[in-house]
């Protein structure tokens, strides 16, 4: 077992650690944040994306404890102080999330996103988006719902 | 879906990486961005008993210009490549390459140097680093791209060898370079691919090189050696074109046959030199 220390939304924890566990399991098994989902498990389908360091990144790619030191943002971090962060209203206003499973890690990547480059193009938000699977929406919605928060639809 | 057990040692400089690879022998693997080592490890494909962190060593992250051209660590993220000045003055084709490398989220996470290391034969970086000749440099020694890579997830690096930087020539006036692929969606792995440089002299071609790739088991190179010392003209382009798609045997896989895999191989050549042409002879505005 390997000591980890991490910051996730605001909180720290310490917990020891096997090297092999996921991030995305020590999110979701250890500390209960079951709003990170695993899809495919091997970076393809993009539902675990979370923010390390400010960077969205896959959780079901890296080892927990290589996140020691690191501070994380999942989607139950979004939200601040009872109202919805600018992307989930939106997400909502335009019905861009149907079951839910890609949301959470779709909203990350889109916050990243929005934090580096604040009026990404329809096509730039498209590009982004080539890394998640929605299998409800048809992925308009979820367009027109970023490029509204971006200022560029 | 979840690795076997290992060893996980971080490495806090280049010398621990080495020293815990030679305590290993052939059970140690490197994680750089993880971005192709770590889906191994959750499907069991890879199982080392020994994992060795690089991305606690520092140092290795730094972009510099060296020679004209540019110096990339190892471990610089691609999403930070693809958003450096430097590599969009001094490197476009790079710059152009960055964009294909999977999604913006697994940009954010793989390195440079990693993707150089895994060798995908159907990888962009591979590509364009031989069509650019450039290098790469390792403990031990530097070693131009056309000998590094080898063949599908081969290389020239011994094992107790690890990659610390690669080089990039810089663009040369009269310089133009395009590069092209063709996948199924964005951010699979591509059927075809090719890389072109062309320098452009008083009108005629001066220097060029067309690397291709995922057709082949590494970047390979081909002669160019009709374009030279005349303008680019359509016999060319066609002739070039039906040339690359004849010099490749690619396996079929489940998005295409060989023959069609060859067809996209001597449309992608086509384009390329022709987009790369008329960058070249872009006047400048």
């Amino acid at each position: 077992m390997t000591a980890l220390e991490v910051t996730v939304n605001g909180r720290t924890h310490r917990e020891d650690v096997e090297p092999r566990l996921l991030l995305s399991d020590f999110l979701r098994h250890t500390l209960g944040l079951t709003g990170t989902h695993v899809g495919c498990e091997h970076g393809v389908c993009g539902a675990c994306t979370i923010r390390l360091d400010g960077a969205a990144v896959r959780s079901c790619l890296l080892l927990a404890v290589q996140a020691d030191g690191c501070t994380i943002e999942t989607v139950e971090g979004l939200a601040a102080n009872g109202e919805l962060h600018p992307l989930q209203a939106a997400f909502r206003e335009h019905h861009a999330l149907q079951c839910g499973f890609c949301t959470s890690g779709i909203l990350m990547a889109a916050a990243n996103l929005l934090e580096q480059d604040g009026t990404p193009t329809r096509d730039e938000i498209v590009d982004m988006l080539s890394g998640h699977l929605c299998r409800c929406t048809g992925y308009e919605p979820i367009v027109d719902a970023i490029a509204q928060v971006a200022g560029t639809s | 879906m979840k690795p076997v057990p290992f060893t996980y040692v971080r490495a806090e400089s280049v010398e621990q990486a080495v020293d815990a690879l030679r305590a290993h022998g052939g059970e140690a693997k490197l994680l750089a961005g993880g971005q192709s080592l770590v889906p191994a490890l959750n499907m069991r494909l890879a199982r080392p008993s020994v994992l060795v962190d690089l991305n606690r060593v520092p140092g290795l992250d730094r972009i510099d210009e060296e020679n004209g051209g540019i110096r990339i660590g190892a471990l610089v993220r691609q999403s930070a490549a693809e958003r450096a000045q430097l590599v969009h003055e001094r490197c476009p084709l790079l710059a152009k390459s960055l964009p294909l490398v999977g999604h913006f989220v697994t940009r954010n996470r793989g390195t440079i140097g990693g993707s150089i290391a895994h060798a995908d034969a159907a990888a962009e970086l591979p590509l364009a680093l031989v069509a650019l000749a450039g290098s790469v440099i390792t403990t031990l020694r530097t070693i131009p791209a056309a000998d590094f890579f080898v063949g599908h997830f081969t290389t020239a690096l011994a094992d107790d060898e690890l990659v610390v930087a690669s080089t990039w020539p810089r663009a040369r006036s009269g310089e133009g370079s395009a590069f092209g692929e063709f996948a199924p969606r964005h951010g699979d792995f591509a059927l075809a691919s090719a890389a072109c440089v062309l320098r452009v002299e008083n009108g005629a071609v001066a220097e060029a090189r067309l690397a291709v790739g995922s057709v082949t088991d590494r970047p390979e190179l081909l002669d160019v050696e009709p374009l030279l010392g005349r303008p680019l003209d359509d016999d060319g382009v066609r002739s070039l074109g039906t040339a690359a798609a004849a010099a490749v045997d690619p396996p079929p896989n489940l998005h295409g046959s060989p023959r069609y895999r060859r067809a996209l191989l001597g449309t992608l050549v086509e384009r390329a030199l022709r987009t790369a042409w008329a960058r070249a002879t872009e006047t400048p505005s």
